[in-house]
């Protein structure tokens, strides 16, 4: 414990003696701050939607579905070829259609983001990369993670040792 | 910078000096890469029912993307299956020294030296890899294909000559070695300078002259390093350590910076965003077309790969680091151009864990049935044959990408800043950094855009 206590005092980067409150952290953590905890816009209400995907050939059509947050979502899956599923990632959500046969979910879009939604039934040697997206709103994580990148850029960029 | 050194503890020097535990570990991944290929090969054709695509692709994939070169560096090459059995046959021995060993024992051709045999090999795999990652037999075929081909290079050329020339894994684990919290170097150089004998390069009783064909004493990044710590072995003065060190310690070396290298930054960083696109996407048509090889337009999609990896991203990042010259006043655009590529490391490490993270924890649930059932031919061994297939954590991944890609970007812009600091005045250099960061900063916006968004 000593030792690693010793270490710890002995880095130079990112040193843990030399650490005193900065000026410059305190900016860069309140911008971080602000763009992680800036509201989002009020989404439209809800509505019903019933949406219609085709699954065929490790490929979903529509391949990206839109929705708004509370809306109560029926996903009417069609298989054209073989056995295909569809498992929704976050809402932890699966249905599975036999050819010619149409399965449906029902479920209220409740979490707002970008999720993928994948094939849960082996359907063939690309099965695992079938996969489409359902996009809820906006995504809010996707900006507020491109943000982030900025201000993280500007931050490697001007944060230099002095 | 300061360094622990972890060697001095008793247990750990012990379980380097001895050569079994490393055999040991090796010989059980030895077994596991010999059964790989034979489910690859006579095993069931359905990919994530065959142990060689889930063990290969998703667990070793795994553990080496998301712990083992990130905390380990180089740990990999110490314990890999691949060239074992060759360097055991060189050698006539799988422990101590003994006797007199098979092969030609040739020298590495001098202009083959370098990393671009492993740069045209990764970018090879690449190119064929959505039938490779999908296809048992294709995988069971380029995994013999590997062994075979260490195996001769091992009795055609001196020591490692395939892990270190042309081994395409190795290229790029070497590559994010240097951003390992570890390193092996010598303790006192003066020591090396001034001692005759060279045990660690030409070998002793104790052990084999570095198999990497390196001499300790000029080590100053990793990536070179394979971590066999033979040099431990046969060191008489006890000047070699292992040791504890900041990360990414190797970024500021200024002296070995190469060409090579520069490219396999760049062919590690576009083949990452080239992946999260095409794997992780959802462009149906174009992994259809990915995976028919030979038809027309999977020679398209072949072209499409290369130019991207070979022409497109090095093309942006020229162009970056031309205006960063220009509006700097470095002096040559080639030399910028392989330091600045440094910073690439981090933010291509960073890209290869996001892209892994989403890939992995989707697909993590595969193992569990094919311990039971390796061949897919439905055996049930261990009970876990219809354990059903289930996303690990998905309500995460996409915050822990973004956490991940934040560091990356943040390191490479700091390293970019730094390096340009190398040579330039303060002024200068943020100038010089700021076109490279710009490009750091759109790769990164890239990615969030296919993984997250």
């Amino acid at each position: 414990m000593s030792t690693l206590t010793e270490f710890g005092h002995r880095l130079s980067w990112p040193s843990v003696s030399a650490w005193r409150p900065d000026r410059r952290l305190a900016v860069v953590m309140f911008l971080a701050g602000a763009i992680v905890l800036v509201p989002a816009p009020r989404a439209p209400a809800p509505a019903e939607r019933i949406i219609r995907i085709a699954a065929s050939s490790y490929q979903y059509a529509p391949a990206i579905v839109r929705v708004h947050p509370g809306d109560r979502v029926t996903l009417e899956l069609v298989s054209t070829d073989v056995v295909h599923g569809l498992y929704l990632d976050s809402y932890d959500l699966s249905l599975s259609a036999d050819p010619g046969q149409t399965a449906r979910l029902s479920f209220i879009a409740d979490r707002s983001g970008t999720f993928r939604f994948r094939c849960s039934v082996t359907c063939g040697p690309l099965h695992p990369f079938m996969i489409g997206k359902l996009v809820v709103g906006t995504n809010w994580l996707g900006w507020r993670a491109a943000g982030l990148a900025i201000l993280a850029a500007a931050a490697g960029l001007l944060w230099v040792r002095r | 910078m300061t360094r622990l050194e972890i060697t001095r503890w008793p247990i750990v020097r012990s379980l380097l000096i001895h050569r079994w535990p490393q055999v040991l570990i090796t010989s059980i991944g030895l077994a596991v890469f010999l059964l790989a290929i034979v489910a690859g090969l006579l095993g069931t054709p359905v990919g994530n029912r065959n142990f060689s695509i889930v063990i290969v692709w998703i667990l070793w994939w795994g553990l080496l993307m998301l712990l083992a070169v990130p905390a380990f560096g180089r740990a990999w090459c110490s314990v890999c299956p691949i060239p074992a059995p060759g360097e055991w046959l060189q050698r006539g021995a799988i422990l101590r020294p003994q006797g007199k060993g098979l092969g030609l024992n040739l020298r590495w051709p001098r202009r083959l030296r370098g990393i671009w045999l492993q740069n045209a090999a990764f970018v090879l795999l690449c190119v064929f890899s959505l039938v490779i990652l999908t296809n048992p037999a294709l995988t069971g075929l380029v995994l013999a294909g590997f062994l075979l081909l260490a195996l001769l290079t091992s009795l055609t050329f001196e020591r490692r000559s395939f892990c270190r020339y042309l081994c395409p894994v190795g290229g790029f684990i070497g590559l994010y070695s240097q951003l390992a919290p570890i390193e092996l170097r010598v303790k006192d150089p003066a020591v090396c300078a001034s001692h005759s004998v060279k045990s660690c390069y030409l070998g002793s009783d104790a052990g084999y002259g570095c198999p990497w064909l390196v001499y300790p004493l000029t080590l100053r990044k990793n990536n070179s390093c394979g971590l066999c710590m033979e040099c431990l072995r046969t060191c008489t003065e006890d000047n070699i350590v292992l040791q504890l060190r900041p990360p990414g310690a190797d970024l500021g070396e200024t002296s070995s910076r190469r060409m090579d290298e520069a490219f396999k930054s760049l062919i590690m960083l576009g083949s990452a965003l080239l992946y999260s696109g095409v794997m992780l996407g959802t462009w149906g048509p174009v992994k259809l077309v990915g995976s028919r090889v030979g038809t027309a337009a999977w020679f398209g999609y072949a072209g499409g790969v290369l130019g991207m990896l070979l022409i497109v991203l090095p093309g942006f990042f020229l162009l970056a680091v031309a205006v960063g010259k220009w509006w700097s006043s470095a002096t040559s655009l080639r030399r910028t151009f392989i330091a600045q590529a440094t910073a690439l490391v981090p933010l291509g490490l960073s890209a290869w864990v996001a892209f892994s993270l989403a890939f992995v924890f989707a697909s993590a649930s595969y193992v569990f049935p094919i311990l039971s059932d390796p061949l897919g031919l439905g055996w049930n061994l261990l009970g876990t044959g219809a354990f059903p297939w289930q996303p690990y954590g998905m309500q995460i991944v996409p915050y822990m990408q973004i956490g991940v890609l934040l560091v990356g970007l943040i390191w490479a812009c700091r390293t970019s800043r730094q390096i340009a600091g190398e040579e330039l005045a303060p002024g200068a250099a943020l100038r010089l950094a700021a076109p490279v960061s710009a490009f750091s900063l759109a790769v990164t916006l890239g990615l969030i855009g296919l993984l997250v968004a």
